[in-house]
């Protein structure tokens, strides 16, 4: 399968959005840690921009800069996410365990895991399909599969956002997310005025080649597996052609040619 | 290139109506219902659910037990009836282990055992047991990483979680990985479990229904909610014994416009049953039956009236069956594609259950009565939080 990027985003430590990160990635900057912050989505009404928490500001704000100039309402979107809203569904458990404790209307429908994408949707008036698929480590290949799928069924261009943040506690200690990560890519079937890579997938059965150990850039993927978007980000900030191998399921990867264009 | 149509060559489902196809099937002809009084603990008092109760005496085969869950207690379930495993089996030495692919669909997965974990908490203890695998039970990927293993797959995986729509979604999403060449088969549906979360969520949203679900009705008052386990081997026709139902086209939109009410024409629901239909080649007047998305609340079955009668009028008749099994979340797109071709198969259009006269205010054709009639193609929706839609056409073999 292929496609091809345009639009970029990122916002992750150190990583205040692809305008900002883009040397960084590309190396030609030193990365330095810096806490993660995402804006309050400007294009929701104010009701929903109140009930939207940190997980929909960062899947909202990674998909705006990377469709920034875009007519978004007509664009297919697959939102990728292991953990969804960490925060509400945890807050939603500790009050299923508290005597007398009432879930509250508004966490409950922002504890589906599809809650960014109908966020998306609402804010940039969207009636096309989206998607979200969750994933647990592998699910920032999940989402590439599913955008690139999209492509290559008809779809034009598809918006594809990956993000993940951290669990309350006690889930935090069963599922380790240390930060808030966003990246996000808007895909094109052709190679039109823009693009900045061609990709190419396959899938592979069995576990990723053992890699080189990675640098402190890659190992952010370590803390949130949402940056596992980083070594694709990387070499598309780069300009470089390579090889890389993204983790699906414990038995299985992705090849992932990229060129620049 | 066009993609569709698929076969289906195995369907298994489990639902409060019985495990496999037959209970399924023998509950619709006869019109008898599997909802009861609601006996899961710490559900909302005075509601009635679709319990799956036998899944307490249900074990994963050894190796596997790490993965033990309600959720993936019916996911077994539902793999062991209907000859389902044996025929992936035979798929899978047909095109290779790595060339069928498992997409499934979940709302909340295996959310109920963090429940337990949360309550087995010595009091005053914040942290969870140790012996509680949040990776395996809990989180999404554990349906998909349990039915890949049990069914000894290594194909593309992916879990969908689009609230309601989940099941349908899974099964459009498999059937691309298909036309993208990644596959030459998928075992594709939904899996949801009765959880506290869900029971209570809906039970703030004042939408469980106080009695039996009924939808399509005046007075009807809410969602019953169900569990269920509804899974489909798709594969290319030219693989498939002549006969097999055939998926023919899917149809997927977003409302954009708000997060729990649907929007209030159906626009979002008129646009999927169209993208589906353009997909299967079909007019909407080629349909015979429109299986609804149907959840009994007063705003989805309004909403869903209108945007039904905005693509077939009053030509087509329509009907709801979660008067039978309940609203099972991200599962019923599945079980109601496996309705679907009963539907098909038995030429039965089955009218919605316990209802004797449809909403006055509504215009399109509410069957509330078991009709027979030759069906050729039948459409299936879903609906659900975050304005997901989805809609499956499905037809008879030629």
């Amino acid at each position: 399968m292929r496609c091809f990027v345009g639009g970029l985003s990122v916002l992750g430590p150190g990583l205040p959005g692809w305008a900002a990160s883009e040397s960084a990635l590309a190396g030609r900057e030193p990365w330095n840690w810096a806490e993660p912050s995402a804006p309050p989505p400007a294009l929701l009404p104010p009701t929903e921009r109140r009930r939207a928490g940190q997980t929909t500001r960062f899947a909202l704000a990674a998909a705006m800069e990377a469709t920034e100039g875009e007519d978004r309402a007509t664009l297919e979107t697959v939102f990728a996410s292991s953990n969804g809203d960490g925060a509400v569904v945890g807050a939603i458990l500790d009050t299923l365990h508290e005597p007398e404790g009432m879930v509250s209307p508004t966490q409950f429908h922002n504890s589906v895991h599809n809650a960014a994408a109908g966020y998306w949707h609402i804010a940039v008036g969207s009636a096309a399909p989206s998607v979200s698929v969750g994933g647990h480590d592998g699910v920032f290949a999940a989402g590439l599969v599913a955008a690139m799928a999209a492509i290559a069924t008809g779809s034009g261009r598809v918006l594809l956002c990956g993000y993940d943040t951290p669990m309350p506690p006690p889930l935090r200690d069963v599922r380790r997310t240390d930060f808030p990560f966003a990246a996000a890519f808007l895909l094109h079937a052709g190679p039109g005025a823009g693009a900045r890579a061609a990709l190419e997938m396959t899938y592979r059965a069995g576990p990723p080649p053992a890699a080189a150990v990675p640098d402190a850039l890659d190992m952010l993927a370590e803390g949130n597996t949402a940056a596992h978007a980083v070594p694709l980000l990387r070499a598309i900030a780069a300009r470089r052609a390579r090889v890389l191998h993204l983790k699906l399921a414990a038995d299985a990867h992705l090849e992932i040619r990229v060129t620049p264009c | 290139m066009s993609q569709w149509p698929l076969a289906i060559t195995a369907h298994s489902v489990v639902t409060a109506l019985g495990t496999g196809t037959a209970s399924l099937r023998r509950a619709l002809h006869d019109r008898r219902g599997g909802l009861g009084p609601c006996t899961f603990p710490g559900a909302p008092s005075g509601i009635w659910t679709g319990e799956v109760n036998w899944v307490r005496d249900v074990a994963l085969p050894p190796g596997l037990t790490a993965y033990d869950c309600r959720n993936n207690r019916l996911a077994e379930l539902c793999l062991s009836a209907d000859g389902f495993a044996d025929a992936v089996a035979k798929s899978r030495s047909r095109h290779g282990a790595g060339r069928v692919a498992v997409v499934l669909g979940t709302s909340t997965g295996g959310i109920e055992e963090t429940e337990r974990a949360y309550a087995r908490r010595p009091d005053g203890r914040n942290a969870l047991p140790s012996d509680f695998d949040y990776a395996r039970t809990h989180d999404l990927q554990a349906l998909v990483d349990y039915v890949r293993a049990r069914l000894g797959l290594t194909g593309p995986a992916m879990v969908i979680s689009t609230a309601c729509t989940s099941g349908a979604r899974a099964i459009m999403q498999a059937a691309a990985l298909m036309a993208s060449g990644m596959a030459d088969a998928a075992v594709a549906g939904g899996v949801d479990s009765l959880c506290r979360l869900t029971l209570n969520g809906f039970g703030a949203l004042e939408l469980l229904s106080q009695g039996p679900t009924r939808p399509c009705a005046a007075d009807r008052d809410g969602i019953s909610i169900g569990e269920a386990a509804g899974l489909l081997l798709l594969e290319r026709p030219a693989d498939a014994p002549a006969g097999s139902p055939l998926l023919l086209g899917a149809g997927a939109s977003s409302d954009g416009h708000h997060m729990s009410a649907p929007h209030p024409t159906g626009l979002g629901a008129v646009s999927a049953m169209r993208a589906a239909l353009a997909a299967a080649g079909l007019d909407a007047a080629a349909v015979g039956y429109v299986n609804l998305h149907g959840t009994g609340t007063r705003a989805n079955d309004a909403m869903e009236d209108h945007a039904v009668h905005a693509v077939f009028g009053d030509a087509v008749p329509c009907s709801s069956t979660k008067g039978w099994m309940g609203h099972t979340l991200g599962a019923s797109g599945a079980v109601e594609a496996i309705v679907a071709t009963i539907a098909l198969e038995d030429g039965l259009i089955p009218g919605c259950l316990g209802v004797e006269a449809p909403d006055p205010t509504f215009r399109s054709r509410v069957a509330t009565a078991n009709t027979a009639a030759p069906l050729r193609h039948v459409i299936s929706n879903s609906f659900g939080f975050g304005g997901s839609n989805c809609s499956l056409v499905l037809g008879r073999a030629a």
